[in-house]
């Protein structure tokens, strides 16, 4: 039996050549000393084939129709078996994915793994970075919830800013010039068949550069790294030095693959996807479209931006920032790689770490999202004791929307400054002239009070005990 | 004899290959070209079919009251037979005379979000990043580069009409 079965994978391996096309990763050298910082990239693979499994049973259970995908969502998530934990872990894998992705990039950057012979491999970098990131919306629109509808309107309005074809790109990708029943297929079909074919193809060729010029030494300070010189060199260390990638590489990667693994399940178990909102609708606007989490410091920046730029930087900052990222490999691609010797690097890496990084605290917090839903003032919880006149300005407070922008006690939004103090900040004729005339980002009252409503809130307004935590205060009048 | 000629070739089949590469390239573009056709159209054919604009009834006229204004939904122009729901769009109308009405977008001019009519104060605002207009349709606050778009009105007998039209997007200039 043994024998038979010995003799059947002969033949396989003879006429199949299983093994010859296994050897290159036997045989493929790496040099020595590649150890745990080199596991990023073959996670985001492995993130990949996660993305490929989960991605493909979700397709036995979803629908693509702009009519009923809502309805299989919910089948999936309520009544589906695992139905609710497959798309946890599709969601899940695409966050690890992206999130992967960039410490990648950040590897490859700092240890200037980019250079010489190595350009190509960055270039493929970029375009897999930016196909990840079309995958990652274009998954987020297939939620096919309130959400996700609006979420395209956002990103044909973003595609619009660009010059001339802006519109008819914008419309391109909708399907037509309104959301209707071929969006949603369309961004289904760019999901599943159209990005995943390019990605296949470009990920496959930035695996194939690996083994043609093999995987970067750890960088040292002082060895510089010559052009003309480099590929024998690097030759001459794999050949001195060099272990085969199976098994002395390989090992690492497993590992953490299997513990990227095992953090997806328990937070795809535990956590789950995002919970749909209300059914699609372009009807229904108490929509709040939001995105997922890896894109909100972009979402801050909208927010933030001045006005008057805002156009120019949605279509100029992709563009140059993408510009930049192809060109880095051509800025240099020789010299010193070890990040000691390079502390602009890190800086740069260090500034747009932060910069992402506090965005994505603001974007987070929305300050400048109205709170409509903010608990209203009441008597009791602004002033004890009010006159009639200072019921009537915290009626209006509530009632003319001051409370979805400022906050008093801890009740109301954030956009505007908290009003809690304001009598302390602002005179009477201070307070007048904000409210009637506005700002930038306060609309001017001015056209809808009336004189006495007006004169209400300011009453209001000037009250030194509009909290609960009055008495602890010492306000005194100035 | 001036020929390049690696073994096995000589000038004849050197120059019948370099015809042969050629030819094979050649066509598998043309394989190429011809299948991609088929693509393209299929990717065109939503956003070229022509799907014009359409009037709409959207109520009463009577039901409108002077310097109020209201959430109306309509069916764009040409749905799709499978589009169900998706194929309503909303607006808001501002009945500003008894004679004069106004239509506007729902989708605020900053990013597209729909933005919520707040009847207190007459302001419309948008929760995504906070941009605010007048009830007039022209930007009060916030991030929107200009007003709310608007869509045509008509009277027509007793009911309003509006007439369909894009997503309205915002353009670089704006």
């Amino acid at each position: 039996m043994k024998k038979q079965l010995i003799k059947i994978w002969q033949w396989i391996d003879d006429r199949g050549g299983v093994s010859d096309l296994l050897k290159p990763l036997k045989t493929h050298l790496v040099p020595p000393n590649v150890k745990w910082n080199y596991v990023w990239g073959s996670a985001t693979l492995f993130c990949l084939l996660v993305q490929i499994v989960t991605g493909i049973s979700l397709g036995f259970l979803y629908q693509p129709s702009a009519d009923v995908a809502y309805q299989s969502l919910q089948y999936i998530e309520n009544d589906a078996v695992l139905g609710s934990f497959i798309r946890g872990l599709h969601n899940w894998g695409a966050s690890a994915m992206i999130f992967l992705m960039g410490l990648h990039l950040i590897r490859v950057y700092i240890n200037a793994a980019y250079k010489y012979p190595r350009e190509m491999s960055w270039i493929t970098g970029v375009l897999l970075m930016g196909l990840t990131i079309i995958m990652a919306f274009t998954g987020q629109l297939l939620r096919w919830d309130n959400n996700g509808v609006w979420s395209a309107v956002v990103a044909a309005e973003q595609i619009g800013r660009i010059p001339i074809f802006g519109d008819s790109i914008s419309y391109f990708l909708l399907g037509g010039k309104t959301i209707n029943g071929e969006t949603l297929n369309r961004f289904f079909s760019m999901h599943v068949f159209l990005f995943p074919a390019i990605l296949f193809m470009i990920v496959s060729y930035h695996v194939y550069l690996v083994f043609k010029n093999g995987i970067s030494e750890p960088p040292k300070a002082g060895r510089l790294l010559n052009p003309k010189t480099y590929r024998k060199w690097y030759q001459d260390l794999l050949d001195k030095k060099g272990v085969p990638f199976f098994p002395d590489a390989i090992w690492r990667d497993a590992i953490f693959s299997l513990f990227v693994l095992v953090v997806l399940l328990i937070l795809a178990f535990f956590v789950g996807a995002p919970a749909l909102t209300s059914p699609p609708d372009l009807t229904n606007v108490q929509a709040n479209p939001k995105p997922d989490w890896y894109f909100t410091w972009i979402f801050a920046i909208f927010a933030l931006m001045p006005r008057q730029l805002e156009s120019y930087v949605m279509f100029l900052a992709p563009l140059i920032g993408g510009i930049f990222l192809f060109s880095i490999p051509f800025l240099s691609n020789k010299g010193e790689r070890s990040p000691l010797r390079r502390p602009w690097a890190i800086a740069g890496v260090v500034l747009v770490i932060l910069a992402i990084g506090s965005l994505w605290y603001v974007g987070h917090q929305a300050p400048w999202h109205p709170r409509f839903n903010a608990k209203p003032l009441s008597e009791y919880s602004a002033v004890p004791k009010a006159s009639e006149k200072v019921k009537k300005g915290i009626e209006l407070y509530n009632t003319e929307g001051c409370l979805y922008c400022h906050k008093i006690g801890d009740q109301g939004g954030i956009r505007g400054p908290e009003l809690t103090d304001v009598q302390n900040r602002l005179t009477k004729e201070e307070m007048i002239i904000r409210i009637v005339n506005g700002s930038e980002n306060m609309p001017a009252y001015g056209g809808s009070l009336s004189k006495e409503e007006l004169e209400n809130i300011v009453a209001f307004l000037l009250q030194d005990s509009k909290s609960k935590n009055y008495k602890s205060k010492n306000n005194v009048e100035n | 004899m001036g020929c390049e000629c690696e073994k096995n070739e000589t000038k004849e089949t050197l120059s019948r290959r370099n015809f042969l590469s050629k030819f094979s390239v050649g066509i598998g573009a043309l394989i190429g070209a011809v299948l991609a056709f088929p693509l393209i159209i299929a990717m065109l054919d939503p956003v070229t079919r022509n799907t014009g604009k359409k009037w709409r009834q959207i109520g009463l006229a009577s039901n409108f009251e002077v310097g109020k204004t209201q959430l109306v939904t309509f069916k764009n122009a040409s749905p799709y037979k499978w589009s169900g729901k998706i194929a309503q769009s909303a607006a808001y109308i501002r009945r500003v005379e008894n004679d004069e009405f106004v239509a506007f977008s729902v989708n605020c001019s900053h990013l597209g979000c729909p933005v919520r009519w707040e009847e207190k104060p007459e302001l419309f605002m948008c929760p995504c990043h906070g941009g605010v207009y007048y009830k007039d349709g022209s930007r009060a606050a916030g991030p929107p580069p200009r007003g709310l778009y608007k869509y045509p009105v008509r009277i027509s007998g007793e009911h309003l009409e509006i007439q369909t039209d894009a997503i309205p997007i915002t353009d670089i200039t704006a």
